[in-house]
């Protein structure tokens, strides 16, 4: 199969500390990847570099063969890599269809001129983005809250939408931070479930951090663990959750 | 979601409805013989202060920035539009389509600034554009206070000193004049074509917030971060809200010109009491609610006005409709209790449907 995205030696440092430290990872087309270490470790800035939140100090970044290392955030986005945050940024004051609409912005595009004096393709592709929404809105169970405000969403339902703003931008790559992060058993089980319907149903390589182990062994197919900004170790999930070093440095014994 | 668009359109109607019905409410009570010239001298100012605080809002309210120089803006408005109708006098002798173009002059003038100054400050993440915005304010108005403009058969002439070193010819004509500003304006602006402004204004704003575009501004607003992932050119949107709200008070400011017989920048006109002054409309009408910044213009422009006979408990008066605004609109508990309020009103409502 072929690489989706191919990271070598990406270190950056703020002040005196290598927060990543010589990362790697090659990660395959349709692969379920995961990235796990302590609290700590530098997984969430690998992600902010991996955006172009960050500007890596060295280290490449291929996507799909391209490089995108240093470009800006609306660029790699553009290039097919979305993401959600670890802690929730969904746009709280708009509705939750909006959300998804924005995310659709660059998709479905008219001039600033045909909105403002409501020209037909003003009409039409407000159509199509409000079908495109609804049906991304589907897919997560929150078609029947799109007139709600974000910020009125439970907090579980709050994750999933920002999933399907991410979705709605068309990435290639999907980067989740920690998507079951406050999410109880029942939940995480019909998160899994999303996910593994969203890669087959979107044709999505997927990287995701979580710290929720059944959800980790339950759909990745490999791993990365990461401790003090370096590659502990990786592989496939079985064979690196048993490996002695992980499970002193962040499983526990 | 149909409904929810159809209920935005339909707000936005309402918003119209109001302002369309404020101005026969006018007309038929002047035709009723009940207008005083005082009443009278406050219509086109109310227009005014109403355009005003729209603009403002769509920079504090929709893009989330706080500008504490939108005077300046109205300034820049106002002095562009007077020169280009004393200037044009011969060319366009049409008063009415003067005014139009004097219009689109000052709404260019204006825009032009606001892109001046959006392009380095709205990059910059935090409160700059406050700060520059309150420099801009006082700048532009000191800079006009100096500014000697001149026209005769050789041109246009400018000047920083006086009158003299413009070096007219005899019959050339001074148009302004330094600290005095610009005399003799014709007084175009009259209660109609501001209310026609005032819907333009609305019209632009209104469609711009329910759009694509709209939607990228309050997103970035909502969340910064957020929106750069999903693929939203931050600069490029603010700087469009912030110059379209800067050229829409560039409009008000040709209105604010037109309805005076001589123009000069002075602090009380556009200095920075007029700038909170059009802050404290956005902020009490609600901030991001377009029609709250209308009623609160119109009622904060008219109360002290409406009020003189009281004398001295007149500020008094303007103070507890502030404060009671303010809690009416801001508190959490009124709120709560409004949109209790509304509840109840829909539910019966849909009792009576079925």
């Amino acid at each position: 199969m072929a690489t989706m995205l191919e990271v070598k030696s990406l270190s950056i440092s703020f002040g005196g500390l290598k927060a990543v430290d010589d990362f790697h990872v090659d990660i395959e087309s349709g692969q379920l990847y995961g990235l796990i270490g302590p609290n700590g470790a530098g997984k969430t800035t690998v992600f902010n570099l991996l955006t172009g939140v960050y500007k890596p100090d060295t280290g490449s970044i291929l996507l799909d063969g391209v490089n995108i290392t240093g470009k800006k955030t609306i660029d790699i986005n553009q290039a097919g890599v979305a993401r959600t945050f670890q802690n929730i940024r969904l746009f709280k004051d708009l509705s939750v269809l909006d959300n998804v609409k924005v995310g659709l912005h660059n998709h479905h595009p008219y001039s600033t001129l045909e909105g403002i004096l409501r020209a037909p393709r003003y009409f039409k592709v407000e159509k199509e983005m409000d079908e495109r929404a609804l049906q991304l809105l589907k897919v997560f169970d929150l078609d029947k809250e799109a007139d709600y405000k974000a910020s009125n969403l439970p907090y579980g339902k709050q994750r999933k939408l920002e999933i399907a703003r991410a979705l709605a931008t068309e990435p290639k790559l999907l980067l989740l931070d920690e998507p079951a992060a406050g999410m109880n058993p029942n939940e995480t089980k019909e998160l899994m479930d999303t996910i593994r319907f969203v890669r087959e149903h979107f044709g999505l390589t997927i990287l995701l951090i979580e710290h929720d182990m059944k959800l980790v062994s339950g759909i990745c197919e490999k791993l990365t663990v990461l401790n003090f900004g370096q590659v502990l170790t990786e592989g496939d999930t079985s064979d690196v959750l048993n490996d002695p070093q992980v499970i002193k440095a962040y499983l526990g014994e | 979601m149909k409904s929810l668009k159809k209920k935005a359109t339909f707000q936005n109607l309402i918003t119209y409805a109001i302002v369309i019905a404020f101005w026969v409410f006018i007309q038929l009570w002047s035709m009723a013989g009940q207008m005083t010239s005082l009443l009278n001298g406050l219509l086109v100012p109310i227009c005014t202060y109403v355009i005003l605080a729209v603009s403002l809002n769509l920079t504090v309210g929709i893009l989330g920035e706080l500008s504490l120089g939108h005077a300046g803006f109205m300034c820049v408005g106002a002095f562009s539009g007077a020169f280009f109708t004393k200037a044009m006098a011969d060319t366009i002798p049409s008063v009415g389509l003067r005014f139009t173009f004097a219009l689109l002059v000052g709404a260019a003038a204006a825009a032009v600034f606001g892109i001046l100054i959006g392009i380095p400050v709205l990059r910059l993440k935090g409160d700059y554009l406050a700060i520059v915005t309150l420099a801009f304010g006082e700048i532009i108005k000191n800079l006009i206070n100096v500014f000697y403009v001149g026209k005769d058969s050789r041109g246009i002439h400018f000047s920083m000193k006086d009158v003299a070193s413009l070096g007219l010819e005899a019959e050339g004509e001074v148009i302004i004049k330094g600290a005095q500003g610009i005399t003799g304006t014709p007084k175009a602006s009259t209660f109609t074509i501001g209310i026609i402004l005032v819907l333009i204004a609305l019209f632009i704003i209104l469609n711009l917030i329910d759009s694509r575009t709209g939607r990228a501004i309050m997103a970035i607003r909502d969340n910064r971060i957020a929106a750069e992932s999903v693929g939203i050119d931050i600069t490029r949107y603010k700087l469009l809200a912030f110059t379209v709200s800067a050229s829409i008070a560039g409009v008000a400011g040709v209105l604010y010109a037109h309805n005076l017989s001589s123009l000069a920048a002075t602090t009380k006109n556009f200095g920075y009491n007029m700038s909170i002054m059009i802050l404290v409309f956005v902020v009490l009408g609600g901030i991001g609610n377009i029609r709250g910044s209308i009623i609160a213009a119109v009622i904060l422009t008219a109360l002290p006005e409406l009020l003189r006979g009281l004398n001295n408990y007149r500020m008094l008066i303007y103070a507890i409709v502030l404060i009671a605004m303010m809690l009416f609109n801001s508190a959490p508990k009124s709120i709560e209790l409004r949109e209790r309020f509304l509840e109840k009103l829909r539910k019966k409502d849909k009792k009576e449907a079925a």
